[in-house]
């Protein structure tokens, strides 16, 4: 058991399977921490990747090519955040209310949309996803990827830079720890959230579209299956940190390809539901794990209002 | 000005979502009328309307609760699923006969089993909430995951209907424990009085009782309620027991009162639908029955109305959620009087 374990893990395909899972969790927790570190709590990260998902992969379906796609993701992704911008930041409401009302509109928006478009289908239409570009073919693991996988893993250190080196990046930072020391600087707290959530919901949007346009090539109901409180559990694992939080997206991704195997090879030891629950047991052993050294962003959940202490 | 929001509320949702639906062909007035109709219009359809009103009221009650001491409870899913699971475990035929005890005794089992069931499952994020500082939301999300597997874990294995041809079903619960039907040859059963008693139980605890004292202090501030002495974390725990339970209760009345098993698609989102009805409430109890009542007919409307005029189903679910977003900003602005200066 244990020798199968280490080939498994060592072998090629494993990597290869570990990245794929990977990128959505890379791309859907940067955008859950580019919202916290504002401040802004997001929970609508699975009903926007549900709706980033179905957009992009509709675009594509009318003869869109796949980056216009990944593209019309991205903004409808950022739409859903202007609205929870609105309702959390302008109307000041209840972050955790909000969050979830924008995961129940985006979702039932997108399953009804689906119909609407697709009366009557029972097989799913396919599109022809992203293919892993031939300029990379020979690297080892990195060659079997698409060009998404690449962009999730160029968003890290994109996102580390910004945060860390530039002064929109110490804004964002700063409004998420003391709005009023940025009020103080003559700069808008409502503006940067606003900006935060909104570029962060791009990235939620995008992180659903891999699924439609590089892992599968059709859209189904319920295929994000919690993977967006996945990444609300993994920014805290990563303390709101870009590095970790990859760390933590890779981790999870290989327990996962592991499990898949696991379930495989040693067919009918256990149910398979176990080893399905594993995923999300993991993740409140994440949370409880990090939650004593969590360096929770000081304004979190805490809604600005001008002028009141 | 407050009492009026919910009103506002569906208005605009209506409004908001008429586009919606001449996107789907069909003419906006009829849909609407075919909606109401299908929800209100008759025997049948108001009989459908509260017997899916049930299982929401107690979803909903779980929610308000919760909320009023805030303590984000997202696991009414997980917990239904649970309470139902339970109730066939005390009151199910395993092996044909089931436990051989008169269902005097069965009945307050099971109904005890599913409110502890549903409770227990809410204990853990409690404790973690109390305890690690762990945040509720994330974790009783995903507990409604681990749920729904344990539940397809069961009926695969030790809870599986024998006569049920590989369907996933658990065995059929005992014909006696089965909640009687209120108006003959329809489906509506006691347990939605039972409900109703129970929103009236949430109500006095929430209004007249020290707990209820003590969840709209710690709700309101948690430190001030610290500070003046009260044991926050204990009444977080008491706080997630009571939300578990009902939640647990409204699985049990789902199986007793309609379905006779648990199935995997015994509850389309009940659970989550009961946030959207607490806050439609205010988290106020009482109007969680008629919240309840209103999201029930929009589901049940939708159905009959999908099926005349082709609009997808999917259209309450829009609905039901635009009423979320919408009531949210309109008990914001009802909060606020508008002035003249002249």
């Amino acid at each position: 058991m244990g020798g199968e374990i280490l080939d498994t893990i060592l072998s090629v395909p494993f990597w290869v399977a570990v990245l794929r899972i990977a990128t959505p969790l890379i791309l859907g927790t940067l955008g859950v921490l580019l919202c916290e570190r504002a401040g802004v709590l997001n929970l609508g990260i699975e009903g926007i990747m549900v709706a980033g998902a179905f957009s992009g992969w509709l675009a594509v379906f009318h003869g869109a090519s796949l980056w216009t796609g990944v593209l019309v993701a991205a903004v409808v992704g950022a739409l859903f955040g202007l609205l929870h911008a609105f309702l959390t930041v302008w109307l000041a409401l209840s972050q955790h209310v909000s969050g979830l009302g924008v995961t129940l509109f985006a979702t039932s928006l997108s399953y009804f949309s689906y119909r609407v478009a697709f009366p009557k289908v029972t097989t799913p239409p396919v599109i022809h996803p992203f293919q892993p570009p031939p300029w990379l073919s020979g690297i080892p693991v990195l060659g079997e990827q698409t060009a998404l996988t690449l962009l999730a893993l160029a968003a890290v250190p994109t996102l580390m830079y910004v945060l860390y080196r530039t002064p929109t990046g110490l804004a964002i930072r700063m409004v998420g720890e003391s709005p009023h020391a940025v009020e103080g600087q003559g700069l808008s707290v409502h503006g940067l959230r606003t900006g935060a959530i909104v570029a962060g919901s791009a990235l939620m949007g995008v992180a659903g579209a891999f699924l439609t346009l590089s892992a599968f090539d059709a859209f189904f109901f319920t295929m994000i299956n919690g993977r967006g409180w996945i990444c609300v559990a993994l920014v805290v694992f990563a303390s709101w940190r870009p590095g970790k939080a990859l760390l933590g997206a890779l981790l999870f991704a290989a327990f996962d390809a592991l499990q898949l195997r696991l379930q495989q090879s040693s067919g009918g030891v256990l149910p398979y539901q176990v080893y399905l629950m594993l995923p999300y047991a993991l993740s409140i052993l994440a949370l409880v794990v990090m939650a004593r050294r969590a360096a929770y962003p000081q304004a979190l959940m805490k809604p600005y209002r001008k002028g009141e202490r | 000005m407050l009492a009026l929001a919910p009103f506002a509320a569906v208005l605009f949702t209506l409004i908001a979502s008429a586009p919606l639906i001449a996107a789907a062909g069909a003419p906006v007035l009829r849909a609407y009328a075919g909606l109401f109709a299908g929800a209100f219009g008759g025997v049948l359809a108001i009989t459908e309307t509260l017997t899916r009103a049930t299982p929401l009221m107690l979803t909903g009650l779980a929610a308000a609760v919760a909320f009023r001491a805030h303590f984000y409870n997202i696991g009414a899913e997980g917990q239904l699923y649970l309470g139902a699971i339970a109730a066939v475990l005390v009151g199910g035929m395993h092996g044909g006969t089931g436990f051989a005890l008169p269902s005097l005794v069965l009945f307050p089992a099971m109904l005890l089993a599913g409110a502890l069931a549903g409770a227990l499952l809410l204990l853990g994020p409690a404790l973690l909430k109390t305890r690690f500082g762990v945040d509720e939301v994330v974790t009783t999300l995903l507990t409604n995951f681990l749920a729904l597997l344990l539940v397809s874990l069961l009926l695969d294995g030790p809870m599986k209907d024998p006569l049920s041809m590989g369907w996933p079903q658990s065995v059929a619960l005992n014909p006696d424990l089965e909640l009687t039907k209120l108006v003959d040859r329809y489906r509506l059963h006691t347990g939605f009085l039972l409900a109703l008693a129970l929103a009236a139980l949430v109500w006095f605890i929430d209004a007249r009782t020290a707990l209820g004292f003590e969840m709209h202090a710690v709700g309101a501030n948690a430190r001030a309620a610290r500070f003046a002495g009260m044991p926050v974390g204990w009444i977080t725990v008491k706080t997630a027991l009571l939300s578990g339970a009902l939640a647990g209760l409204a699985g049990v009345f789902e199986v007793a009162g309609r379905t006779s098993y648990v199935t995997l698609d015994m509850s389309p989102g009940y659970g989550y639908s009961g946030i959207v009805i607490a806050m439609l409430a205010q988290l106020n109890p009482l109007g969680v029955v008629v919240a309840a009542i209103f999201v029930a007919g929009v589901l049940v409307g939708a159905d009959g109305m999908s099926r005349a005029l082709a609009v997808p189903n999917y259209i309450a679910d829009v609905i039901v959620a635009l009423s979320l977003l919408s009531m949210l900003v309109a008990t914001m602005f009802a909060r606020y009087r508008i002035r003249w200066r002249g």
